[in-house]
C-alpha cells in the first residue's frame, strides 16, 4: 500500500518525494511513529496548504484522509467528535441538514479537520468568532513516544498543536463545537469601495455588525483607485429571512461542482492583461450597493470549490499565495505593501482583505488583531522573489507576520522575527518530541 | 530545500575551484544573501581565492578537502557536506583535467590520470551523491560534461572519451533517480575561455564561464536533462555526429 511519490502543496511548486502511507488505525500509526526512519513522519490531509507544509521529502507521510469517520454528534450542544481526516465538506454535507454549521470555514471546504487544527485556520468570521482552535473541546494527539494524549485547551501542548503545522504529533481525533444555524443560506450585503481608504473606513465602522466579512481587492488598480474593492458581508440567514421557495428545504446543502480544470494548461495564462481584464469585469459587474441578498453557503464561502483543481489554471510553474497580517495602526504599512504590489504589476487573480479579531493562545497561530491581505501570484517572473522579500521587511517592521499554511518562500530568519512565541513553542515541542520525529519540508526550510 | 521562487539554501561543488562552477554558484545564489556553499577541492591558494570571492558576494562558504584521485577523500567530503545542517539543493560535479592530449594517448600515466579523474571519480561521486539526494527526496546534480564527448576527435579523443563516459553515466543516472525527485542536468559546454584552456586557440562559438552558468541555471529551472552551452551547439553537434567519418576526419582543429 505504501507508495513512493512526489508531493506538493496547492501552489504546485517545490515537490519532494516521500513514502506515502495510507493511515490505518491507531496501532498502525503508532507503529509508524515509533519507527520514523531518518527523515521523520508527517500527517497530511487534503494538501490545501499552498507551500511545503504537508510534504516531507525522503521521509514518511501518513495520508490521513483514510480516517474519515464522524464518531459522535450531539445535536443539543453541537459538540461533534470526528477522526482527523474528515473534511469540512463532509461535515457540512452531513451536519447542515441537522442545523449545524462548521464554526470556521476557510475559502474551501476541501480541508481536513486535522489540517484545520494544524494551521489554526480562520474564515470570514474571525473578527467575531476567532479561529478554528477557539472552537475545540479536545484533541487526541499521537506523540513521538507512541503515546496518545487527550489534550484540552488547559494543556500547553494543545496550544502548541493548534497552529503547530503538524510538528507536535499526529492529530487523531478532534471534538469541536459546531454552530447552530436555521438555514444553509446567508444574508449578504455587497458594497463597491472606490479605494483603500473607503474600504478600510467601511470595515472599521461596522464590521462588528456582521458575522462574516471579507473584501476582494483589485491589486492592479493604482493611484487614486489603489485598493478599489468589493466588500461582501453577511449573517447566517434565519428561516423567516428566506424567500418562500427556499423555505420548505432551508437546510438543503448540495453545492454543485461546475467544472474540472483541465490538466497541463499553459503557463502565463494569468498575466497582467488577463487579470486586469478580469478584475475590471468583477468590479463593475458587482452592484454599487446591494442589501439583504440571499446566497447559499457554497456560493458565499466557497466560490472556487465549484471548479475542481482550479490551481491548474496557473500552469506547470504553479503559483504562490502571500498572506500577511499587520496590526491595527499599521494601515500605512498595508498601503505601502499594496502600492508596491500595484507598482510591480504582479498579477494577483485573487486578493482578499479581512479584519482579524483577537488571536488565541496558539504559539504559532497566525491571526492577530489587524488587517490581513491575501494574494495569489503566479510564479515565474524574475522580480517576484525580491519583491516579496521586500514585502517581508515591511511586514516585520509593522509587527506583522506571514501565514505558515500559505508560505512557500520565507526564510528561517524572517520567521523568527514574525513569531515572538517561537522559542516557547520550540521548548514545548522539544519536550514532546526530543528527537524531531515529526518533520516537514516547511520545518526544514524554516529551521523549526 | 529550493523554495517556490527557486531560492536555494545549500550548494555543494565537487571540484571547488572550477570557474564554470563558481560562476554557476554566484548565479544560483544571486537572489538572496546567505546561501550556503561547500567547496570541495584540494587545499591551496586557488580554493582559498574561490572561497573569498564567494564570501565577498554574501555567501556562507565552507571549504572541504577533497582529492578525487582518492576514493576515501571524496567519500568523506561528500559525507561531511551532507551531514552538516540542512539538505543540499544542488551538487555541481565540476572537477576534470584536460592534460596534454598527445601525451595522453601515448603515456600510460597521463592516460590513466585522465580516465581516473574525469571518468572513474565522476562515477564514484555520482553514486554517492545520488544516494544522498534520493534519501532527501529532492535535489539536483549538475554534471559538467563537454561537447568533446559527443564525437571524440583526433585532437582530443582521450579527454573526449572520458567525457563521453561520464556524460553517459550521468544521463542514465538522471533517468534512474527522476522518480525519487532528483534532477540530473548534463551540461555540454563548447570551448570556454578559462584556466583549463589557457594557451589553446578559441574554437568558434567560444564563451566565458558566466555564459555557461546562465545556461545551467535556466536548465535547472526548466527541469532539463541535457543542455548545450551556448545552446546552438546542440544543432552543430548533431550535424557533426552525422558526418561520415572520412569527412569528419578532415575537419580542421
Amino acid at each position: 500500500m505504501d507508495d513512493r511519490r512526489a508531493l506538493q502543496g496547492w501552489g504546485g511548486t517545490s515537490p519532494s518525494v516521500s513514502l506515502v502511507h495510507p493511515a490505518g488505525d491507531d496501532r498502525d500509526l503508532v507503529a509508524m511513529v515509533t519507527e520514523p526512519g531518518r527523515r521523520g513522519v508527517l500527517a497530511r490531509g487534503l494538501g490545501r496548504s499552498y507551500g511545503d507544509a504537508a510534504q516531507n521529502g525522503g521521509g514518511l507521510v501518513a495520508d490521513m484522509t483514510t480516517r474519515n469517520r464522524v464518531l459522535s454528534v450531539d445535536t443539543q450542544t453541537g459538540e461533534v467528535s470526528v477522526e482527523a481526516g474528515v473534511s469540512l465538506d463532509t461535515l457540512m454535507r452531513l451536519l447542515l441538514p441537522m442545523g449545524l454549521f462548521v464554526p470556521v470555514s476557510p475559502g474551501t471546504r476541501q480541508v481536513t479537520v486535522g489540517g484545520a487544527v494544524a494551521a489554526d485556520i480562520h474564515g470570514k468570521n474571525h473578527h467575531v468568532d476567532g479561529s478554528f482552535g477557539d472552537h475545540l473541546a479536545s484533541i487526541d494527539l499521537l506523540c513521538a513516544d507512541g503515546s496518545i494524549r487527550h489534550l484540552t485547551p488547559l494543556d500547553d501542548l494543545f496550544w502548541a498543536t493548534v497552529g503547530g503545522m503538524g510538528l507536535t504529533g499526529v492529530v487523531l481525533r478532534v471534538t469541536l463545537r459546531m454552530k447552530p444555524v436555521e438555514t444553509a443560506y446567508c444574508v449578504v450585503d455587497t458594497e463597491r469601495c472606490a479605494n483603500l481608504d473607503d474600504l478600510m473606513q467601511r470595515m472599521t465602522t461596522d464590521d462588528h455588525r456582521y458575522t462574516y466579512s471579507v473584501a476582494w481587492v483589485d491589486c492592479l488598480a493604482s493611484g487614486a483607485s489603489l485598493g478599489r474593492s468589493v466588500l461582501t458581508r453577511g449573517w447566517p440567514a434565519t428561516l423567516d429571512q428566506l424567500p418562500r421557495r427556499l423555505r420548505h428545504k432551508p437546510l438543503d446543502f448540495r453545492p454543485p461542482e461546475l467544472a474540472v480544470a483541465p490538466a497541463h494548461l499553459p503557463n502565463g495564462m494569468l498575466n497582467h492583461l488577463t487579470v486586469a481584464a478580469f478584475n475590471n469585469v468583477w468590479y463593475y459587474k458587482s452592484p454599487r450597493e446591494r442589501r439583504g441578498e440571499i446566497q447559499s453557503i457554497g456560493a458565499f464561502f466557497h466560490p472556487l470549490d465549484g471548479v475542481r483543481q482550479w490551481n491548474r489554471i496557473y500552469g506547470s510553474r504553479g503559483f504562490l499565495q502571500y498572506q500577511f497580517v499587520v496590526p491595527f495602526g499599521a494601515e500605512d504599512a498595508l498601503r505601502r505593501c499594496l502600492t508596491m504590489l500595484s507598482d510591480a504589476g504582479q498579477a494577483s487573480f485573487l486578493a482578499v482583505l479581512k479584519r482579524f479579531g483577537h488571536g488565541n493562545s496558539g504559539h504559532l497561530s497566525f491571526p492577530m488583531p489587524g488587517w490581513t491581505l491575501t494574494l495569489d501570484i503566479p510564479v515565474g517572473s524574475a522580480e517576484l522573489g525580491g519583491l516579496l522579500d521586500r514585502l517581508d521587511e515591511e511586514v516585520i517592521a509593522a509587527g506583522g507576520r506571514l501565514y505558515l499554511a500559505k508560505d512557500s518562500r520565507m526564510t528561517a530568519a524572517t520567521m523568527r522575527k514574525m513569531y515572538p512565541r517561537l522559542e516557547q513553542w520550540r521548548e514545548i515541542r522539544h519536550e514532546a518530541d526530543p528527537d524531531g520525529v515529526f518533520m516537514s519540508d516547511l520545518a526544514r526550510r524554516l529551521e523549526l | 530545500m529550493k523554495d517556490a521562487i527557486g531560492n536555494l539554501q545549500r550548494i555543494l561543488v565537487l571540484g571547488g575551484t572550477s570557474e564554470i562552477a563558481l560562476a554557476t554558484v554566484l548565479k544560483l545564489a544571486e537572489p538572496r544573501q546567505g546561501v550556503h556553499v561547500t567547496l570541495a577541492g584540494r587545499p591551496g591558494e586557488r580554493r582559498a581565492a574561490a572561497a573569498s570571492a564567494l564570501h565577498a558576494e554574501g555567501l556562507q562558504v565552507t571549504e572541504v578537502d577533497c582529492d578525487v584521485r582518492e576514493r576515501n577523500s571524496y567519500e568523506q567530503a561528500i559525507a561531511s557536506a551532507f551531514d552538516a545542517d540542512g539538505d543540499v539543493d544542488v551538487v555541481i560535479v565540476a572537477f576534470g583535467v584536460l592534460g596534454d592530449q598527445e601525451r595522453a594517448w601515448q603515456d600510460l600515466d597521463a592516460a590513466l590520470e585522465l580516465a581516473e579523474v574525469n571518468y572513474v571519480a565522476a562515477v564514484g561521486c555520482g553514486v554517492l551523491v545520488a544516494q544522498r539526494l534520493r534519501a532527501q527526496g529532492h535535489g539536483a546534480i549538475v554534471a559538467l560534461s563537454s561537447v568533446a564527448g559527443e564525437r571524440p576527435r583526433r585532437s582530443n579523443f582521450v579527454y573526449g572519451s572520458t567525457k563521453a563516459g561520464m556524460d553517459a553515466f550521468y544521463a542514465g543516472l538522471g533517468d534512474a533517480v527522476a522518480a525519487d525527485g532528483v534532477q540530473v542536468l548534463v551540461v555540454r559546454p563548447g570551448f570556454v575561455k578559462s584556466r583549463m584552456t589557457t594557451g589553446l586557440s578559441p574554437a568558434p562559438l567560444s564563451q566565458v564561464p558566466e555564459q555557461v552558468a546562465e545556461v545551467v541555471v535556466d536548465g535547472l529551472r526548466q527541469g532539463r536533462r541535457t543542455v548545450w552551452a551556448p545552446p546552438p551547439l546542440r544543432f552543430v553537434m548533431s550535424a557533426l555526429r552525422h558526418l561520415p567519418a572520412p569527412v569528419f576526419r578532415r575537419l580542421p582543429g
